[in-house]
């Protein structure tokens, strides 16, 4: 099994060096600095403002995507699913903010849509009195939540479509037949069958939109102040700005517990549908 | 009649305009795509113009200028990290999902959960350990180091698709191909590949957009010489000025690879961001 062999040496050993690193105050640019610390660093977690401001970010961030990115997702993929001219090509354009490369994708928005002198949006809503809004320097959250719902409605629109597509017709028509309305079709049929592929989809999402970089280095740098800063590039800055390696495998460890509470309800949700699947 | 009449002009009515609306949402989202490809066929005083230039002679100018520059040497380290590490995960993975899936050995399940589950291991968990190391045995800055990386974040993943789709082969197959004499390699190679071979492209979708957009290893694990793509697009942030038509060519052309395998394998798209949940 060299796969299982290759998994557990590249995965396991470094997390397992982490924690122990976690316990020690080292800066790489100070030789012989390396020394046992114990708690310090997770008591400066507690103590440390900026580590507060990043998992609250991080929060933020991550709820305001996935809760938009589903409610929007859903409504195309419901609009994809009924009748309509070009499906076909609608989802295809449709998908594309989701494969363009995030880097990419995050500077297009910066420089050329948001851009308060020469951007097209600013340019827009000129007639609303919206003109010269710098949005990546006023309203830097909402911007990275903006640019980031826009890559992943896709996702969920993809996955929840796929839900749609597998519901079974005659039910839908019974329900007509029995003279239910578009709105109770929704709630009653329509939304406890495409639950699952709702859950799969947030979960699985929030599980990339916690590790949040790209955009967030391309659009604010973390700023303005700590204004933008989530947990991986709270990480980035301790240890390749500031080099202290012991303070950023703590805030790594702290990631890690984030992150596996998340996955485990990723994982149950994803072992449960496949579960009704091989009971059919 | 009159009624189905009406009930049919109705279906139209509201097929037009649920048309429009959905149009109209897919306009907003395609658009940003559609602007970058715009301006990247626009001259540099065009681009950064205010009001925005709506009307204009596209040119090639600034692919060209993109092409003929620096852009090359980090395309091809892409190029190198992304389908390097995308094969690995094909060598390493298959005989993995093999044995999970038909020869199973003991405790699988436990196995396909610890497995699964490290994709999921957020990279702030291993970053750095993973540095020092490339640092001490002198591979940060070398291509080598993220092709391993790479294979590292998808090999889990990997593994999980193509065991969900070797699932889906009946076990008599593999019977008769025993009762025939065939060896286990014989077996993997006359058998299971042919017949998973949407699978394998599915895995190698997914496998090739992940690593091919990667930017946090890229920006921490290289500076110059084994740079990818992204790394390319960060100068654009500051220190080059005004470049938006460049910019807007360079990530047009970035992008490219994964937009076009991603629009050709929309199936396989699915399948595999779904890890092989939805079909």
């Amino acid at each position: 099994m060299p796969a299982f062999i290759y998994v557990v040496l590249v995965t396991q050993i470094p997390f397992a060096l982490t924690i122990y690193y976690s316990f020690f105050s080292w800066n790489l640019l100070k030789e012989g600095s390396f020394r046992f610390s114990g708690l310090d660093n997770y008591s400066r977690l507690i103590t440390d403002e900026s580590i507060r401001t990043a998992i609250f970010n991080t929060v933020l961030l991550t709820l305001s995507v996935i809760a938009f990115s589903v409610v929007i997702g859903l409504g195309v993929a419901m609009l994809l699913n009924s009748e309509v001219f070009g499906k076909g090509l609608m989802r295809t354009l449709m998908i594309a903010p989701f494969l363009i490369m995030p880097t990419a994708g995050a500077l297009i928005w910066k420089d050329t849509l948001l851009n308060p002198l020469f951007g097209l949006l600013p340019y827009l809503l000129t007639p609303f009195g919206l003109s010269r809004v710098d949005w990546v320097n006023q309203f830097p959250m909402v911007t990275v939540v903006a640019v980031e719902v826009w890559r992943w409605t896709p996702f969920m629109m993809l996955i929840i479509l796929a839900g749609l597509q597998s519901q079974n017709l005659e039910i839908l028509e019974a329900a007509k037949v029995d003279g239910a309305n578009a709105i109770q079709t929704f709630r009653r049929i329509t939304l406890p069958l495409v639950r699952p592929f709702i859950e799969l989809g947030a979960l699985l999402g929030s599980l990339f939109v916690v590790q949040t970089f790209d955009s967030i280095f391309m659009l604010t740098y973390g700023g303005p102040g700590e204004d933008t800063t989530n947990l991986p590039f709270l990480l980035y800055l301790v240890a390749f700005q500031g080099f202290s390696i012991g303070q950023a495998s703590a805030i790594g460890v702290v990631a890690v517990i984030i992150t596996t509470v998340v996955a485990t309800f990723a994982l149950r949700t994803l072992f449960s549908i496949f579960q009704v699947e091989a009971r059919r | 009649m009159i009624a189905a009449r009406v009930d049919g002009r109705r279906a139209v009515i509201s097929k037009v305009v649920w048309s429009i609306v959905g149009w109209l949402v897919v306009f907003i989202f395609f658009f940003p795509v559609l602007w970058m490809w715009l301006e990247s066929l626009k001259t540099e005083p065009q681009a950064a113009s205010s009001p925005p230039t709506i009307l204009f002679a596209p040119t090639l100018m600034e692919f060209q200028e993109v092409l003929s520059g620096d852009f090359p040497p980090f395309f091809i380290n892409s190029a190198i990290a992304s389908i390097g590490s995308t094969l690995l995960v094909l060598i390493l993975g298959l005989p993995a999902a093999y044995a999970l899936s038909i020869r199973p050995v003991k405790r699988t399940q436990d196995a396909l959960f610890f497995f699964i589950s490290t994709r999921f291991l957020p990279f702030a968990a291993s970053l750095v350990p993973l540095y020092l190391l490339a640092r001490d045995l002198h591979l940060l800055d070398n291509i080598f180091a993220l092709v391993l990386i790479y294979t590292t974040i998808n090999l889990p993943l990997g593994v999980w698709l193509l065991r969900s789709f070797l699932l889906e082969i009946p076990n008599d197959l593999f019977e008769a191909a025993r009762v025939d004499g065939a060896g286990f390699f014989r077996e993997l190679t006359r058998i299971v590949v042919p017949l998973i071979a949407p699978g394998i492209a599915a895995t190698s979708l997914i496998c090739l957009i992940f690593s091919w957009n990667e930017f946090f290893y890229a920006v921490n694990f290289t500076s110059s010489v084994a740079a990818t793509a992204p790394i390319f697009l960060v100068g654009f942030i500051s220190g080059r000025g005004l470049f938006y038509a460049k910019l807007a060519a360079a990530a047009t052309l970035a992008s490219l690879p994964v937009l076009l395998a991603g629009w050709i394998a929309q199936k396989q798209l699915i399948r595999g961001l779904t890890m092989g949940a939805v079909k």
